[in-house]
This record gives C-alpha cells, structure tokens and sequence, in this order.
C-alpha cells in the first residue's frame, strides 16, 4: 500500500460526504448560532430581530414565572414518577425473561410494540381508558369499591395519569436494554455464588446489580433526557391541562415559539431546558463513580 | 402490554352506540366494521394516508442513499480531513434537537419551506450523524480485499459503493431503515409545527384533531387509532428480530 493519497480518492471520498457537510453547515450550525443570537432579541418573524439584552432571561424568570417557573415543577414531579416506575418495571420483566422462558420471543415483541407505535395512536388510547364514566380504569376500580378518579379533568390526578402512560409507553424499550445486559453477566459468578449457599436475593443484591450497573446507568440517563423531551403523548392526551398541570417544558416552547412568535422568549427556554438537561446528565455522571462497576 | 392494543381493535370493531353501555364487557357482539368505514371515508384521511406515506418512503429512501454512500467514504477511501469531518457529522447527535427548533423554523418560513413536506425530510437527508455512524461502524468489519479485488476488476467507487458495499451491508441498512421509516410515520412534533393547511396534513395531525372532534364516538376514534398503527405492526413483525436486537447492540454500547 502506498500512503500517499490518490487523486481519484480525495475527489470521490469528498463528493460522497458532501451532502453530510452540507446539511451539517445549513441545518446544525447556522440555526446553532442563530438561536444563541435569538436569546438577545425581540422578534416575530416580521420585520428585523430587535436586539434587547437579557429581557427575554427577565420575562421567563420573572413576570411570566407563574407558568414557567410551573413547566419546571411539573417535569421535576413526572420525573419522579417515570423514571423509577420505569426503571423497577423493565428491570422486573427483564428478570422474569432472563429464566429458560418459552415464547421468549413474542414476550420481547409485545413489550417492545408501544415503542414503534405512534404517540398519538397511544394517547388516544390511553385518552380512552381514563375516560370518566366509560372508561375502563374508572369501571375497575368501581368494581374494586374505590371511587372513580378524574384522571384527565381534575390537576390532582392528571399527572399520574401521565405517568401511567409514559411508564407503559418506555418499558419495553428499556426491558430489552435489560435483557441484554442481564444476558452479559457471566455463569460463573452464579455458580460460586450457589456453592456458598447464597440465597437468591443475595446473588441479586450481590452479583446481578453489580455487574448491571453500567446498564442500569444507561437506562437512568436516556429516561431523564427523555422526561425533559415528553411531548406528543402528554400534548394529544391533556394538551397541556387541566390548569396546566401537565404542561411541559416542550409544551412551553412549542406554544411561545410556534402560537405567539415570541421567538426570543422561546429561544431562552429552549437553552433552559437544555442546560437543566445537561447538568442533570452531568451530575449523574459524577455521581455515578460511587455505584456503576465497570469489568477492568 | 399488549392490553391497551387489545382494547383499541375491540372498541374500534364496535359500533359507536354500544361503546356507551354500562357496564364494558371485555367481548362484545355484532363486530362491526362501520367505524373503519367511516374513518376512511372521512374528510380527508385517505390524502392524509398518502401524505404519511410519501414522506416516510421518501425520507427513508433519502436517508439511506446519503447515510450508507457516506459511510462507505468514512470507512473505505482515504481522502484529506476525513477523520476531522467524521468527528464533526457524530458530534451532531449530541447536540438536542429543542435548541434548533426556533431557528430552523425561521429558516425555513424565509425560504418558504413552511407548509411543504420539505422541511419534514430534507435535513434528516443531509445531515444523520446516528445514521453515518451505525452503517460505518458495519462497513469498517468488511475487509479490504474485497475492495482491491472490484478495484482490479475495474470498478471505480460508484460500482464498488452500489454492487459489492451495499449487498453486504443488508442487516445495518434494515434496522436503519425501519427506524426511519417508523420515525417519519409517527413524527408528530414536525408536523404539527410545519403543516398548516389540511391539504398537507399527516396521518397524525388528522388523528390529532379525531381527538377532539369524535368525543364520545369511541369506536371512530379507536378505528382511527387501529388505522395508524397498522402498518407499523406489519413492518415492525417483518423486521423484529433484527430490529430488537440491533437496538439492544447500539443501545448498551452506545
């Protein structure tokens, strides 16, 4: 092989990765610098962007504080619910799974379906089952002598219904990272384990979370990143409500940006939610020194 | 899992009137077809199918070419700045996607995109860090013997990209495109912020708006429901077993 660079080669291996190039320039780094400028303006899409310092920083802090500052204690309070709820199903069914299991195959496709399904067939399901009067939650737990919830109609509830929701939406998903991880834990641990007469809670607490960890860090970080994304299934299922007791940071940028061109305002929470996004990350990852065992 | 689904199919093979009796039954007879009848047949919805449609194929088709014929640059020719340019196309997917909403809106009302498909398909084309990034890491584990013998042949890299690299790369290039293909289908957001007249809704805005227009018309609205995740099942029961695990591969390494 000879290492000086053919011709031929530099033209064609450039004319194949131009499109890439291309699209990286227009469609990520100009509206990357754009939206930093648009945090400084004032602007609704007509006319030129009024530069006005950090008005745009005040009005989301201060006076328009009432929703935003609600946007973020409702994400904080689904985020408490979906993750864990999460993380304890898909990490139970994987278990359950990761026996000698018949089917084993289609368990895998049903719980993975909700995945591949749209947020808005789900949320018109879900908007079904929650109903009132019909819907079949409220009928069961009539049926189990408990009264009947306003799930989608009253703030108290909305959330959880959400919460039950998401948590049936992201389970499958999550219980196939599981499933590969818990397959990765090598045999042998196990059988030194039975030897010393280890009951099975112990080689769960012992060996089987250990030697996850590493997944079960993966799995904690995409859920929270995907908290901060919720949007369609919540928008189609409560559009926001009742008295926005579901309304998301999502949401918030959506009908800023996109219903009152407040194009400054919404650029701001776009970089707020963002930076709440990554320094949650962050934070997870240093924290994550203290539990995730990595095979050295 | 698969209850809620269960639930959707038998409400949606109800009629509109037994729906409303108390209290529910898990079986319920006559089945019906009338809802699914009526879904298709209601304003709109088939050019909403279509609609769907053409930009999930066309996305997908795109995706594919530009993704796989890059990916084939990345990982078998030697050209100048290709490790610095590929480094640049990956840090793409760490970038959130909320902070280029607003300008890429505004992007896209300049050059009057908004109310087209265009926008809906055109930058995920163009620019794919995830989708560069699966189909190399596939092509970097073909040896290069394979390449020096079509060079030998007299292939040039058009021929060696189109007859050897991409009947190699069939299993990559499934999941990508199953991905894709789902993606596009079930992409409320974009529609929802780029589509304004009716002409040019997707399947989900017009669901989006069954939600609130057939209230109490639970079997319409579960038909419409049944209607959009269809094709899904179909593609996902072809796919699955490459699907699956090609996620819990990139999932757990990622």
């Amino acid at each position: 092989m000879n290492h000086k660079l053919s011709k031929k080669d530099n033209f064609y291996g450039h004319l194949f990765v131009a499109p890439q190039i291309i699209g990286l320039v227009l469609f990520v780094l100009i509206p990357l610098f754009f939206a930093l400028y648009l945090c400084f303006c004032d602007w609704n899409l007509f006319g030129a962007p009024k530069w006005v310092g950090f008005k745009n920083f005040r009005l989301v802090f201060g006076f328009d504080g009432d929703i935003f500052s609600k946007t973020i204690r409702n994400t904080a309070v689904l985020m408490l619910g979906i993750v864990p709820l999460t993380m304890i199903c898909s990490l139970a069914l994987a278990l359950l799974a990761n026996r000698k299991l018949k089917f084993l195959d289609f368990y895998k496709g049903a719980l993975f379906m909700p995945m591949v399904t749209s947020s808005v067939a789900i949320a018109m399901v879900w908007y079904w089952l929650f109903a009132p009067d019909l819907g079949l939650i409220n009928f069961m737990l009539g049926n189990l002598g408990l009264p009947e919830l306003g799930w989608l109609t009253d703030p108290k509830w909305s959330k959880l219904a959400v919460i039950i929701m998401t948590v049936w939406q992201k389970t499958g998903y999550y219980f196939i990272i599981f499933l590969a991880g818990l397959k990765g834990v090598s045999r042998v641990y196990y059988e030194a384990a039975e030897l010393d007469g280890a009951s099975s809670l112990q080689r769960f607490v012992h060996i089987t979370l250990p030697q996850i960890s590493p997944v079960t860090f993966f799995v904690f970080v995409m859920l929270v990143i995907d908290v901060f994304n919720l949007f369609g299934e919540a928008y189609v299922l409560t559009r926001g409500g009742p008295v926005y007791s579901t309304y998301t940071l999502m949401m918030y940028i959506y009908n800023e940006g996109m219903h009152y061109f407040n194009l400054g305002k919404a650029s701001v929470a776009s970089i707020v939610l963002i930076l709440l996004a990554g320094s949650i990350s962050a934070l997870q990852f240093s924290l994550s020194r203290k539990w995730v065992h990595y095979e050295t | 899992m698969l209850f809620p689904f269960f639930w959707m199919v038998k409400t949606a093979l109800m009629p509109n009137k037994v729906t409303l009796n108390y209290p529910p039954k898990l079986l319920e007879l006559p089945i019906v077809i009338d809802n699914f009848v009526k879904v298709l047949r209601s304003e709109g919805m088939t050019r909403s199918i279509f609609n769907s449609f053409f930009i999930a194929v066309v996305s997908t088709a795109g995706v594919l070419f530009f993704c796989s014929i890059a990916a084939y640059a990345f990982s078998k020719i030697r050209f100048r700045h290709s490790g610095f340019l590929f480094g640049a196309i990956f840090a793409t997917m760490l970038i959130p996607s909320q902070i280029l909403l607003i300008p890429m809106y505004v992007i896209f009302a300049k050059i009057h995109w908004v109310d087209t498909f265009l926008p809906l398909i055109v930058p995920q084309i163009l620019i794919n860090g995830y989708g560069v990034f699966l189909l190399r890491q596939f092509m970097v584990g073909i040896p290069d013997s394979y390449i020096e013998a079509a060079k030998l042949d007299g292939l040039g890299h058009f021929g060696i990209y189109a007859r050897i690299m991409l009947p190699l790369c069939k299993p990559p290039i499934i999941t990508l495109g199953v991905f894709t293909f789902i993606g596009n289908w079930n992409n409320f957001f974009g529609a929802l912020i780029y589509l304004d007249s009716e002409k040019n809704f997707t399947l989900p805005l017009v669901m989006n708006v069954f939600r609130t227009q057939y209230t109490v018309e639970w079997g319409t609205m579960m038909a419409g429901a049944t209607l959009t995740v269809l094709p899904l099942i179909v593609i996902y029961l072809f796919a699955q077993k490459s699907f699956i695990e090609g996620i819990a591969m990139t999932g757990v390494k990622g």
